[in-house]
């Protein structure tokens, strides 16, 4: 197995990812290692292609989402998130994270106000994400893009609350 | 079990012969068989030139009928003819449809629900194994030759316990299974393939007793599965229900007993049916005790009756577009499958909130057979070199852990690309413990007791130690088929723990070889004769697959795997001399356990060097 996921997708180790060719990569391994290709050989055939394919599946899971990227290449360099422990945010988030879940509880019920929280926050990841790269691919500061990390997780889970509020009102 | 075959070009190790394999539609109404012949697909007629075979299984003493001679009795026998039989599929007594429990005589047999029947108390495994045995006679007597395989479709949101179920069906009617395959994506495969499609397609998929709805990305010959969606207990067969409950209803009668209740329901579905190119339908409806009573039932008043099922089928859709993270614009083709999206009044209902018009190009209730038919041809190895193209599908439904509780700890989230695996560590709460059990759900709901039970695991052979010392790592494993598989280490130690599984619905191994060994025939001389020449080809088919494998790749091995390995190869030469085509066959299995781990070494070495480029010509694929 080519355990290093960007080694498995012949990409080069950083940050800043062409999801195109992140995509034709993941397309050009599966078809060379999916179980449909191996269905007619032998059990032991069988259960390495299929090794290979939930591995090329976590792998191009992984490398999709930047949040989760940024993580990979932390835990590569040495650095851990440990979102649960270290929740050493600094003050000014932490603030930002309050407002912000007030935003949320004064937006109940109304859709429109849910979908305008939405769009900033987009805007405000989007701004992170870019922090994220330079702090990754070109000061090498590990401590900042995880602090970044933690933000951006906190971001995503806010999104995702907001997103199963809005279903539930137009269901 | 063959080895890893490298041949030199132009030194096939077997003649090039095209393999026999076919798509099953095991459906809750109708079940059809299909196969490539000449680069055509077709679904395979009975002798009578019809291609449908009713779902329909009787059982009487000493005989069992399946199709349309057991659905023309059925009023008359209703208690030993099983119809739908597909809705009882890795279901417990208590989760069982009401329809189901109504109609037959079910008994709780601890895991899957039983029917009692004249001949004897059968699991739905068994029931459906009698339609697929009738369905691989037909292949075979058509064909003129043995099926190396099957592809089986199943709905997409079947739960673990009922694709586990299909698959044991089709191992007691003998068929190899090459791959469970979702009817949604079956039936893309073939409007994809057809049509030379790209874009985002969704498929709506309403058979006679399930509903699917999947949404499908085709492009540059992949077919990705983005989310999926669905109610394994919505189809047809409800609007049958609400007509006959309605019908009933009119005539004011005394509750009809189950054979009368059955000819109602058939006289429902012909006006369903009929309803289809017609305004009005004139229904006979059978009264207790004799004669038959006229009722007029308009297209109208019979889509007012149902809109609450055409209603339940759009929040899986809205469920499965959230989870692609799509709106409805965004399709840019809807398909319709299954006999129930005939009904003019579902079609526009699909129209107005896709606001496009459905595709019903090719027949939708042959559509997911020719799918499977497809993906059976490729999978068994007859890919032909312009045929290159990829699935790739998804998990239905969330896998998750019992925790403390009560509460469920999900560990594989719904619409993940399969095969998928999760490793979770545990550890030991006790001084000494050597064993814990798991308990795996399906759902998606934070309730234990609101998911559905799959399986216990129990991990055994633990080594002792301290409370909380134990690092054990388990690893849930959801193959391409769609179903999971668990297995456990401990860390520090490496020892492997052993997992045995208690399915909550499923049935037992011992269960599956009993059913395997009622249904076997005699065997008779003739048969001995043709499992012994069986057995000896495959004895020298594989002592030259290894000798070849040795000749390559012997660096692979160690001096005492490569004795233990040829000692495995003289072992069976000298066997497959005799004529006891058991020993010949327990011969082959030492070999193939012999060689399992070099196999897999060199699988795993042809696998990257393809994917590093550094291409070497005689490449398996």
């Amino acid at each position: 197995m080519i355990q290093d996921y960007f080694s498995l997708f012949q990409l080069p180790e950083r940050f800043a990812l062409d999801l195109g060719a992140l995509e034709g990569a993941y397309r050009h391994v599966q078809a060379q290692v999916h179980p449909d290709r191996f269905a007619h050989r032998s059990e032991v055939e069988r259960r390495v292609a299929m090794q290979w394919a939930t591995h090329a599946n976590e792998a191009y899971r992984a490398l999709r989402n930047p949040v989760e990227r940024a993580r990979y290449l932390l835990e590569r360099r040495g650095t851990t998130i440990d979102a649960e422990r270290n929740t050493g945010m600094s003050h000014a988030f932490l603030m930002q994270q309050m407002a912000w879940r007030e935003a949320v509880e004064e937006a109940a019920g109304d859709v429109a106000a849910l979908r305008r929280l939405e769009k900033d926050l987009l805007r405000d990841e989007g701004v992170m994400l870019d922090d994220l790269q330079h702090a990754l691919d070109d000061a090498s500061d590990n401590t900042q893009a995880a602090e970044l990390v933690r933000r951006l997780m906190f971001m995503e889970k806010l999104r995702s609350e907001i997103d199963d509020a809005i279903a539930q009102l137009e269901d | 079990m063959a080895l890893l075959q490298l041949s030199e070009p132009g030194e096939s190790p077997a003649p090039h012969t095209r393999r026999l394999a076919v798509g099953i539609d095991l459906g809750t109404t109708n079940s059809l068989v299909a196969t490539v012949r000449h680069s055509l697909t077709e679904c395979l007629p009975d002798e009578q030139g019809r291609a449908l075979l009713p779902s329909v299984v009787r059982y009487a003493k000493g005989s069992v009928t399946v199709g349309a001679d057991a659905l023309a009795v059925q009023a008359q026998d209703p208690r030993n003819t099983i119809a739908s039989v597909k809705r009882l599929m890795g279901r417990g007594l208590a989760d069982a449809d009401p329809a189901m429990r109504a109609r037959f005589d079910l008994a709780d047999a601890g895991g899957m629900v039983r029917i009692k029947t004249v001949a004897g108390e059968k699991s739905p495994v068994e029931v459906s194994a009698e339609i697929l045995k009738v369905l691989r006679a037909r292949a075979e007597e058509t064909l003129d030759g043995e099926l190396v395989g099957a592809v089986i479709t199943v709905p997409a949101y079947f739960d673990d316990a009922q694709r586990q179920a299909t698959k044991d069906a089709a191992r007691v009617a003998g068929l190899n299974v090459l791959r469970l395959l979702n009817e949604p994506t079956a039936a893309a495969i073939a409007y994809g393939l057809d049509e030379g499609a790209e874009g985002v397609y969704a498929v709506f998929d309403l058979g006679g007793g399930t509903f699917d709805f999947s949404v499908l990305r085709l492009s540059k010959g992949v077919f990705e599965v983005m989310a999926t969606s669905g109610d394994s207990a919505l189809g047809g067969d409800d609007f049958d229900e609400a007509l006959a409950q309605w019908l009933h209803a009119e005539t004011r009668g005394a509750d009809l007993d189950c054979g009368s209740h059955r000819a109602l329901l058939a006289e429902a579905r012909r006006v369903k049916e009929a309803l289809t190119a017609s305004a009005t339908v004139t229904a006979e409806v059978p009264l207790l005790g004799g004669g038959k009573r006229d009722i007029g039932v308009s297209a109208t008043h019979f889509h007012a009756l149902t809109k609450p099922l055409i209603e339940r089928c759009f929040s899986p859709v809205k469920k499965a577009l959230r989870d692609a993270g799509l709106k409805a614009p965004d399709i840019e083709a809807v398909v319709l499958v299954g006999g129930a999206t005939r009904m003019p009044h579902l079609r526009d209902a699909v129209q107005a909130f896709f606001g496009r018009t459905p595709h019903t190009d090719i027949d939708p209730d042959k559509v997911v057979a020719i799918g499977a038919a497809i993906q059976a041809n490729v999978l068994a190895g007859n890919r032909r070199a312009d045929e290159d193209w990829l699935l790739l599908d998804v998990i239905p439904l969330s896998l998750g852990l019992e925790t403390m509780g009560g509460l469920v700890e999900r560990i594989i989230t719904r619409n993940s690309t399969i095969p998928v695996a999760k490793a979770q560590e545990f550890t030991t709460y006790k001084d000494g413990q050597t064993a814990m059990a798991i308990n795996v759900v399906q759902g998606e709901r934070d309730l234990v007791s609101e998911c559905r039970a799959l399986a216990r695991f129990e991990l055994r052979g633990i080594p002792p130690m301290a409370a909380g010392a134990a690092r054990i790592r388990v690893t849930f494993q959801v193959d391409a088929d769609g179903l999971l598989s668990v297995s456990a280490r401990e860390q520090t130690s490496g020892v492997e723990a052993s997992v045995s599984v208690k399915p909550s619905y499923g049935l037992s191994d011992d269960e599956i070889t009993a059913m395997l060994k009622a249904g076997a025939e005699h065997a008779t001389a003739d048969m001995q004769e043709r499992a012994l020449r069986e057995q000896q080809v495959e004895a020298d088919r594989l002592v030259d697959a290894t000798r070849q494998a040795l000749a390559a790749d012997a660096a692979l091995l160690s001096a005492e795997e490569r004795s233990a390995i040829d000692q495995a190869i003289d072992a069976l030469r000298t066997l497959r001399q005799g004529e006891d085509h058991l020993a010949i066959k327990a011969g082959i299995e030492a070999l193939s356990r012999a060689t399992a781990d070099f196999a897999a070494r060199r699988m795993d070495q042809a696998i990257r060097n393809a994917l590093t480029g550094s291409r070497i010509d005689n490449l398996p694929v």
